[in-house]
Formats: structure tokens, sequence, C-alpha cells
């Protein structure tokens, strides 16, 4: 007991005595902040949860997800052996909503790490170097936040070819220009704040201002927005995958499996629903999370 | 030898219409070793002239000469060795994610030292900030103690001309007046240059030898701090100023 309060007191310092242990006091506090944030809890509790499902898929998948039957199509609810029932060609549900995580968690990852990351990179520039980059930058971002972003999308899957990892990369096209606008309206409010004057005057060249200076206070509110894009990502992967140009059959895909399940929705209404209430959960999940995080990350926050 | 000479000084925001001429025809000098202020009520041009000298404010025409050299509008890196700056607002001149020992070692690197650690010691010690103000984050300090890592960051990479856009004004009276003890001990110390702006006159008679007065961007008079003590301003304005002040 002794042992946890001399550690609680050591992170909550208000005299860190070494760099590390400035971070880690920190970081600490901003868990704390979070942490009596009951909504954002029970948010990233189920992500936290829906990771795990997802790494312990084949332990914790009652069947085979590919497996069919051909003798139990559309099996209800609560049935023999299938919890959810199973879709139309005889296939445990369950099943398929456990390896589906892994699918979701595959496309939310890389939209959250391709998107942000080049929405930053053209917002910062564009806003700290001005002039004639930030109108050229700025008019691309015009162009691409001009298409309806399902429309766009559509358009770069039919070019690239159907599949996951085009889906991916066609959702994060579409998903960047966003993110440069906030970068953007950041940096010129950062741009002239009197601690980017100091560094200039110590003879910081762009490159080291712009990475150094201005990203850290970027990335904040860029995390927020993309937690709360989230549900937006998993729901435009899961349209891609209605229309059939995301994830292939018979990939358990939770955007396909709906759209499977909606040719017998009035008859077998769970085919369709499970996994919409799957994608529903994750969505509010990431919607909660977002929100707490925006009240830790705010910088304006921690004066 | 004169530290700092301007000849002539135009600042100016904007184009054609738009156009604000900030600074008008500023001619004075400080000899080496001198505490210069400038003083003028807000919007008389006294923290465009600094941002003037830093290159903070692109477009001047006119001569400014630091140590002899004429200063050219893109500034080498020597420039920034030999000229450093204290803005007016502590709360705004920190990065807010950046603890002082970053901020520090930052500004260290930069200007190419290699035994960081120590330097970093030494510059809080000469600020009067002890070893355990090293690790915290600018939220975790006080006014007057970001105000003095604001210095100490200024000294880092030991300048000889330290440019003071009115150091104390965010600051209660109790913690100017250390903010300003401190400023004239380090003067004293590393024979610094002071070019001061403020509206605070008495300020300006404690910190200072010589000073101007500003009015809308020109300057209306250059007096000694004996000149002022003895109320002997001849410009009518600065008749004006020194008698509100008493």
């Amino acid at each position: 007991m002794s042992q946890t309060q001399t550690l609680r007191a050591w992170l909550l310092t208000d005299t860190p005595t070494s760099r590390r242990h400035a971070k880690l006091s920190a970081i600490y506090q901003g868990w704390l902040s979070f942490r009596s944030n009951t909504m954002a809890m029970i948010g990233l509790g189920i992500l936290v949860l829906l990771v795990l499902v997802a790494a312990a898929a084949p332990i914790l998948a009652p069947h085979d997800p590919f497996a069919q039957d051909l003798g139990n199509r559309l099996a209800p609810l609560w049935s023999d052996s299938h919890v959810f029932g199973t879709d139309s060609l005889g296939r445990d549900i369950l099943s398929r909503l456990i390896y589906g995580a892994r699918i979701t968690l595959y496309i939310v990852g890389l939209v959250a790490l391709i998107a942000p990351i080049l929405g930053l990179l053209v917002g910062t520039v564009s806003g700290y170097v001005g002039g004639w980059v930030d109108v050229v930058l700025m008019r691309i971002t015009d162009i691409f936040l001009a298409f309806p972003r399902l429309v766009l999308a559509l358009a770069f899957v039919a070019a690239l070819g159907a599949g996951i990892e085009n889906a991916v990369l066609a959702i994060s096209l579409t998903a960047w220009p966003p993110y440069a606008r906030i970068a953007r309206a950041e940096t010129l409010t950062i741009r002239s704040s009197d601690y980017i004057s100091a560094i200039q005057l110590q003879g910081a060249g762009a490159l080291r201002i712009i990475t150094k200076h201005i990203w850290p206070l970027c990335i904040s509110s860029l995390i927020v927005r993309v937690t709360l894009d989230m549900a937006g990502i998993i729901l435009a992967a899961a349209g891609l995958g209605f229309l059939g140009l995301g994830a292939q059959p018979p990939s358990p895909e939770w955007g396909a499996m709906i759209s499977e399940g909606r040719r017998f929705i009035l008859d077998h209404w769970w085919v369709a629903t499970v996994p919409g209430l799957a994608i529903f959960t994750v969505s509010l999940a990431f919607n909660l999370l977002g929100d707490g995080l925006r009240d830790v990350l705010d910088p304006k926050a921690g004066e | 030898m004169n530290m700092l000479e301007i000849n002539g000084l135009n600042v100016w925001f904007g184009t054609a219409r738009d156009r604000v001429d900030a600074v008008k025809g500023a001619t004075f000098d400080v000899a080496k070793g001198q505490s210069f202020g400038l003083v003028g009520e807000s919007g008389s041009g006294k923290s465009t002239i600094l941002r003037a000298i830093t290159g903070l404010a692109p477009t001047w025409s006119g001569s400014i000469k630091v140590a002899g050299e004429t200063v050219e509008h893109k500034r080498h890196k020597s420039f920034f060795k030999t000229v450093q700056m204290v803005f007016q607002d502590p709360y705004a001149s920190l990065h807010p994610r950046h603890s002082v020992d970053q901020v520090l070692g930052e500004t260290l690197h930069l200007h190419g030292f290699k035994d960081i650690d120590n330097r970093v010691v030494k510059l809080l010690d000469d600020v009067g900030l002890g070893q355990k103000f090293r690790f915290r984050y600018p939220h975790q300090l006080s006014g007057g103690q970001r105000q003095r890592v604001a210095i100490a960051r200024a000294l880092a990479p030991e300048p000889t001309l330290l440019l003071l856009d009115e150091p104390t004004s965010a600051l209660d009276v109790s913690v100017q007046a250390e903010i300003l003890n401190l400023l004239a001990d380090l003067r004293a110390e590393h024979g610094l240059t002071y070019l001061m702006v403020s509206h605070d006159l008495s300020v300006v008679g404690h910190m200072c030898d010589r000073l101007a007065v500003m009015k809308d961007g020109e300057i209306v008079e250059i007096m000694d701090v004996a000149a002022l003590q003895g109320m002997q301003a001849k410009h009518p304005y600065s008749r004006q100023l020194l008698e509100a002040s008493v």
C-alpha cells in the first residue's frame, strides 16, 4: 500500500527531477483526468474489449466463420450452438462477428494512420509557409472536399479495383481534407504567437518549427477529431462493403454481412441487425472516447 | 562605440490603401553597455521598433546597425547570437507543451553549444530559478517564474544586446520589482546593452540611462534620465507624459 502511495506521490509531484519523470508525471495527470470521465472510460472499455476479441478470435469463436451448413440456414437467435443464429449459407453469425472485428480494426487503424498524417502535413505546411503554397494546397483540399465522400470513395475503388486495401486507401483519400483544414486553422493561430517568434529569434528553420513546435499543438485536436470521425470511417467501410466494393465474400466484414442479410430482413431480421448493432456499439465507443480525449488533450485545458 | 545605431527607420504594415505607418523616421543610437528606454502610449510604435530590429516585422526601410555591422533584411544566424529579445507576456512566450529544460536545451542546441546540461543548470542559477524548476512545464510556473525562464532563454546564446519588450507589464507589482532587479544585476554581470520598451516612466527612470519619447510612430524627444528626473522635458508631449506620471 505504501509502495503505491509513494509511486502516486512521485507521479504527482510538482518538481520533477528528470526528463522521464516530467513526461511520466504529465501522462499520469492526463490519465487521472481522463479516468474521472465515466462515459469516456466506457468507450475505452468497449474498444479494449474489441481489441482483445479480435486478438483472441480463434479461441473465442465457437465455429469456423467460413464453414457452411446449408441444412441449418437462417437459424434464429439462441438456437442450438448458434447464439446469434446463422446466415443464408448456414455460417455462425457470432463467429463471423468475432473475426469481423479484426477487419474493422484493420480498416480503422490504417485510415487513422494515413488520413490525419496526410492532413497534418498538408495543413501545417500550408498554414506556416503561406503565400502561393497555401493557395495551391488549399485549393487541392477544396477540390477533395467538394466531392461527396462516398461517391469519391466509390470512384477510387472503381479505379483501383474492389478489395479491403483499396477501400482503406479510398476512405483515407477522402478523409484527409477536413484534417488539413483543422491543422491549417490551428497553425495560423499558433504561427503568430510569441513562442513561435521566440524560437524564430533563435534561428530555427521552418522544418524544425513545424515538426517540433506546431505539430505537438495540432496533434491533440486531430486525435480528438479522428476518434470522433472513427464512427464515420467504420460506416464508410461498411457502406463500401454493403455496395460490394469493400471486403469481398466470404470475408466476414460487418458491412458486407448487413448487405447479405438485407435480402431476408423482413423474415430473418437478426441476420442484418446483429452486425448493425456491432457497428453501432463500436462507433458509439469511439465517439465517447473522443469526447473524453478532447477534455484531456485540449492544450488550453492545461493552463 | 555604439552597440546599436538606427537611422531613418520606417516600419509599415499592409500595402496601398491599407498601409499603416507604424514607425516614421526613427533615429537614435545606444552606446555599448548602456540601457536605453523607449516610452510612449500604446500604439506609438515602441514595440514595432524592436520587432523590426529582430526581423519579426519584415517590412522596414532605413538603416539598422548592430555592433557596427549593417543589418540586412535576411538575417544571418550569427545575428541572433548578438541580439536577443524578451517578450512582453510570459504567458504567451513559452511553448505550452515544452518543459523549461526543453526550452533552454533547444535554444542552446540551435546555437551550437555542446555542454547543454551544464549550461541549462547555469542559466537557471543566473536567473534565480533553482534546479527544481528544470523539468516543469509552463503551467506549473507563476508569471514571474515564466518571465525568468524567458530571460534565461534570451541569455542562452550569450548575446550582447538584449531587447526588452515591456518585460514586467504583465506581472503584478511585487514581482515586477524582482524582475527589474534581476535584469539590472544581469546587465552589470554580463556587460549587456539594453533597449527597453515601457509605458511606465518610473520603470524607465529606474532601469535606463537615456530614453526616447515616442508619439504616433515618431520619436519626439531623446533625453537623459537626469533630465527625466529633473522634469526638464522640452517637447510639450513629453512634458505632458511626465506630468501625468507624477
